[in-house]
Formats: C-alpha cells, structure tokens, sequence
C-alpha cells in the first residue's frame, strides 16, 4: 500500500505533464503559446486570492500568538483524547467546509509551525487538498439559478466533509507511519 | 457568514491577548500575518500559473472531452431521471472532468451551465431537485489528481518530497466522494418515498 501510494505521488505529475503535451502535439496544438496564454490566468487568479489570504493570514496568526487558539484546544482536548483525532487539526477541520481561503491560511500556519514533513503537516495538506468548500460551492451554484430552499444538499455536502477529514486521518497516519 | 467568523477571530484575539497581556504580540502578529499573506500567495503564482498553462494545452487539444466521454457510462448511474441526450449532461460531464484535473476556474461556468439546465427540468424553481444535489455532491467532494496548491505551499517551507502527498490526497478525495455518493442516495431515497 505504501509503495503504491508512493508511486502515484511521484509519476503523477511526470506522466499528466508529457501526456498533456504529446497530447496536445498530435492535436497540432501550438503548446509553447498555448501554455503561456494559459499561464498568464494563473496571474489573475493569484492576484484575486491575494486579498482574501492576507484578510485571513492576519485573523489566523493573530488567533494563534493572542493563546486564544491554546484557550479553544483546551476546551476540546477531553472530547479529542478519547477520539484520538490531533487537536491541533481541529480549527483547520472546523473552517475547512465554510472557508477556502481562511483553510488555506490554517493549513499554511500549521505547516509553517510543524514542518512539511511532519505527522501534522502532511495531515493538514491532505485535508485541504482533498475536500472542497461545501457553503460556497452550495451558495454559488444554487444562488445562480434562484434556488432557495437547498432540499438536503448541505447535509450531504458537510457529512462528506467528515467523510475526508476522517479518511485523510486514517490514510495520511497508515501510508506515512511505515 | 464570512464576515462573522473574520471579525470574531480577530475581536477574541485581541480580548484574549488583552487578558492573558500579550499585546505585543498581537501587534507583531498582524503584520506577520499580512506579510505571510503575500509570501504564500506569490508562492501559489509559480505552480498556478505553471499548472494552468499545462491544462490550457489539454482544454484546446480535446482531452477534456476525452475524458468526458470515458466518463459518460458513469451518468445514468448517477443521474437517472435527467433524459438521455439532454443538454445538462454534456455539461455534467464536462464538469466532472474539470474538477478532476484541478481547474477549478473551468469547472465552475460548466457547472452552472449544468445547473441551468437541470433548474428546466425541475418541477418546484424554488426548491433543488434530487439531480442538482447529486451535482452539488460531486463538486463539493470533487477528487482531485494534483493538488497544486498544497504543492506550492509544502515547496515554499521547504519540504523534501513536497508531492508526497498527491497519493494520499488522491485516495481520501476518492473515497470521500464514494461516501458522498452514498449519502446522497440515501437522502434522495428517503426524499423521493416522503414527496410521493
């Protein structure tokens, strides 16, 4: 399991890049052109996340050094032991469904305080990486077609939330423990 | 909702600090934060800008409608009362194919196209019918092959193997859209059995 796992982390990227560009190729593509046309969106989309990460970078770390975050794990720390899940992922699991910047800003920090590689790091960059922004998405889609009454979409939306905090838990701790 | 929890972050720090007297601190931490804000973010443009010109290639050479088409088995599965060769499943499909290759800025005009189309053929305007929250599920759980983001910000921390993590990632995204799936179904069953 750990070596498959470890496989698809390292060819995948390898092989969706020549892929894409053998791809595009025998489509007689012009790829040089077409990457750097698509490259500059990327610049868009950066500079439009920027204010919103700063808005929350500040809200985090002030969250953070003020041992308000301390004061919150505290509280938490009884109902976490005996559900063995790592209280310092709880702020990141709790945003993760009601905010993607705020998230990436939890994330960011946890990494920044616990390393890249560490247990809590690899942790908190698969749960961001592996479930959406549920409130947002719901808002967004259904907003654009005046749909007011959402039936059970968030139920659905926030329990596969749970879904991927609890499988990134068990995956991340079974593929890195060995 | 986004702007009660920034303000409440931000008020119960300062309060907290204000009794536990860290006010130092706080000051100091605003402005490393806003600082961490852009190192990140400027972080983000290399793989971003990286990622999105690849996958502009694979817009215009077809591979998006490849992919959708593998896919198109996977539709009367998921969505059985959408009529075969309606609109909407074009758009489902191309969606689907989106999210799955991390574009996020693809997949959403593709989904609200999806959307539109299903809000036709959907009795009540107000209320969202089963094959919209069908819909809803996939993108809110959508399985992602490359999680570039998560990427950039292991590489600016300077991590050893910072896609390491694609696996893991690919695997709890896969399953945590299954038990979406699933739920969704249990919820439409028991919707469809209560409006009948």
């Amino acid at each position: 399991m750990y070596q498959w796992v470890s496989l698809i982390s390292l060819w995948a990227i390898p092989v969706t890049i020549a892929f894409v560009l053998l791809y595009g190729w025998r489509k007689q593509v012009p790829v040089y052109e077409t990457f750097v046309e698509g490259a500059k969106g990327g610049l868009t989309t950066t500079i439009r996340i920027l204010p919103h990460l700063i808005a929350m970078m500040v809200a985090v770390t002030m969250f953070r050094e003020s041992g308000a975050l301390e004061l919150l794990l505290g509280l938490l720390r009884p109902v976490l032991d005996t559900l063995h899940f790592p209280e310092e992922l709880v702020p990141l699991a709790l945003l993760r469904p009601l905010t993607g910047t705020g998230s990436l800003a939890i994330a960011t920090d946890l990494i920044a305080q616990h390393g890249p590689d560490s247990f809590l790091g690899r942790l908190a960059a698969t749960m961001q990486g592996s479930t959406d922004t549920t409130l947002y998405v719901l808002t967004v889609y259904f907003g654009a077609v005046g749909i007011r009454n959402s039936s059970y979409a968030l139920k659905v939306g926030l329990w596969s939330d749970l879904a991927g905090v609890i499988f990134s838990l068990l995956i991340v701790t079974y593929v890195f423990s060995k | 909702m986004l702007n009660i929890i920034w303000l409440a972050l931000i008020v119960i720090s300062i309060v907290v600090a204000a009794i536990n007297g860290r006010m130092e601190l706080i000051n100091q931490a605003a402005f490393d934060g806003a600082k961490t804000g852009v190192t990140v973010c400027f972080g983000l443009l290399s793989i971003l800008a990286f990622w999105m010109g690849l996958m502009r290639i694979a817009e215009k050479s077809g591979l998006l409608e490849l992919l959708a088409r593998a896919l198109s088995p996977l539709i009367q599965l998921l969505f059985p009362d959408v009529p075969k060769g309606h609109p909407a499943i074009g758009y489902i499909l191309s969606n689907m194919s989106a999210n799955l290759l991390g574009l996020g800025n693809a997949a959403t005009p593709m989904g609200l196209k999806a959307m539109e189309e299903l809000q036709k053929l959907n009795g009540d305007k107000q209320v969202a019918s089963p094959a919209m929250c069908t819909l809803l599920a996939i993108n809110t759980a959508s399985i992602t092959i490359i999680p570039t983001t998560m990427i950039a910000i292991r590489m600016q921390y300077g991590s050893v193997n910072p896609v390491e993590i694609v696996g893991t990632t690919l695997l709890s995204s896969f399953a945590a859209t299954i038990v979406a799936l699933l739920i969704d179904r249990l919820y439409r069953y028991r919707h469809v059995r209560r409006y009948r």
